[in-house]
């Protein structure tokens, strides 16, 4: 299988060892193998394969896991720019703020 | 629809593995883009095979080719499909919508009274629901426990058949070149609008230039600018997500400038253009700033199609490659224009 690297040293996810019960949710949910799992504690392990996607984030039960969800995609961002709605493209980025993917969520498809 | 179960709620309608000529006609008419957004089936409770109240639930999006994909991968089994309303979009993109989220889920199951219907208390979903759905959640609201599946639909059969353990192949997001491929049909038609203003445009420009006839110098100038046009739109489009992998750099702008630049090359190789002249050489010249430029611009808006750009990492390339194709479009068409006019 070809590799895919995106650019480095841009992902906004990060873990608070403190806070991480090890239950391994955000392991399974990942689909890039972002995140490891030592001691019994999740890690990170690929920080740049992040997508920011938010799906750790969003079921980790005691918030361990931050990260600014979003979808990496142009057109959303220049439509976001340009004020426009979803129309021209499906992409919208709705809330920049968004640090756990909690409400405002951005959208493609 | 083949009729339907009783159940203690009632019927439920059933449904077969088997894919039509008329599912598989849809799914190409959505890769080109044709009434894409308008690809969905009813949200709700679906039966496939004989269920019972031991059956295992898989939940999926209501865009049809989700649904089509999980009643194929399930054939032979008794199972209940759980489809949730993404007003016909498709699992991973509803769940980054959040349209594919907890609260809609939550709100499926109590709908579809999925408590009466089963015995267990268990639910199966695409793993790439994970960005919309939190499981812990979803237990607390409803009683029923997520259990994230493979992330595509193929791999349920082995899934199903370890005990519902995925492997890690399972749970990484692929971008094969056949997966890429399937997306170019989109990324093309995406591109027609523009075409259909700047094709003719070229032409007639064309057409104005030069000391001959109108027809004459269309045929002459506004031809080669058509022909260069579509050859930056096939680098960017088709070209640059086809060789992705293989492209240098990591930024998807500078991955469609080095095809952009070659094409360009490639495109005056072949143009049997007058060199010797300023003029022509400033008209193949003003193109080695457009093709890149336009190819650049076509693999950055393919970061949306493709399965592992994060925002920040589009936002960072952008800063950079937003500017150069505007400049880089500015300066070809400015000498574009000179060519043409300077005899």
């Amino acid at each position: 299988m070809e590799k895919f690297g995106y650019l480095r040293d841009v992902v906004t996810l990060a873990l608070d060892p403190e806070k991480c019960v090890g239950c391994g949710m955000c392991l399974m949910v990942c689909p890039q193998e972002v995140l490891s799992m030592q001691n019994g504690s999740a890690a990170i392990e690929n920080r740049d394969h992040c997508m920011e996607c938010g799906a750790c984030a969003r079921n980790c039960p005691t918030e361990a896991i931050t990260v600014k969800a979003g979808v990496g995609c142009a057109a959303a961002v220049i439509n976001t720019a340009l004020g426009r709605d979803g129309s021209s493209c499906c992409c919208v980025i709705e809330n920049d703020d968004s640090v756990t993917g909690e409400a405002g969520a951005p959208e493609c498809c | 629809m083949v009729g339907s179960v009783e159940t203690q709620v009632g019927k439920i309608p059933r449904i077969t593995h088997v894919l039509g000529w008329a599912d598989h006609f849809g799914s190409i008419k959505a890769r080109w883009g044709v009434r894409r957004m308008n690809f969905k089936v009813d949200p709700g409770l679906y039966a496939m095979g004989n269920p019972d109240e031991k059956s295992k639930v898989f939940v999926t999006a209501n865009y049809k080719m989700s649904f089509d994909r999980l009643r194929k991968a399930l054939a032979g089994r008794d199972a209940w499909i759980l489809i949730l309303d993404t007003n016909g979009i498709n699992v991973w993109c509803a769940a980054g919508k959040g349209t594919f989220g907890t609260e809609e889920l939550v709100r499926r199951i109590d709908f579809c009274k999925l408590a009466q219907i089963v015995i267990h208390r268990e639910l199966i979903l695409p793993q790439l629901s994970g960005p919309g759905v939190a499981a812990h959640l979803v237990k607390k609201h409803s009683g029923f426990k997520v259990i994230y599946g493979p992330i595509e639909s193929n791999d349920l059969p082995r899934f199903l058949d370890a005990g519902c353990k995925a492997t890690s192949d399972m749970r990484k997001k692929s971008f094969s070149t056949r997966e890429r491929t399937v997306l170019v049909p989109v990324e093309l038609v995406g591109t027609l609008k523009w075409g259909l203003i700047v094709l003719p445009s070229l032409f007639l420009i064309g057409g104005f230039a030069g000391v001959g006839g109108f027809w004459e110098s269309a045929g002459r100038y506004g031809l080669f600018a058509v022909v260069a046009y579509v050859c930056a739109v096939f680098s960017g489009a088709v070209l640059t997500p086809v060789l992705l992998p293989w492209l240098p750099g990591r930024a998807f702008s500078f991955k469609g400038l080095m095809m952009g630049i070659v094409m360009a090359i490639l495109v005056a190789v072949f143009w049997p253009g007058n060199f010797e002249a300023w003029a022509g050489r400033a008209e193949i010249f003003a193109w080695f700033f457009l093709i890149p430029s336009i190819s650049a611009f076509l693999g950055m808006n393919f970061t949306g199609a493709s399965t592992y750009t994060s925002l920040s990492g589009v936002r960072k390339e952008m800063e950079w490659a937003v500017p150069l194709e505007i400049v880089g479009s500015g300066i070809g068409l400015l000498l574009w224009i000179l060519s043409l006019f300077t005899v």
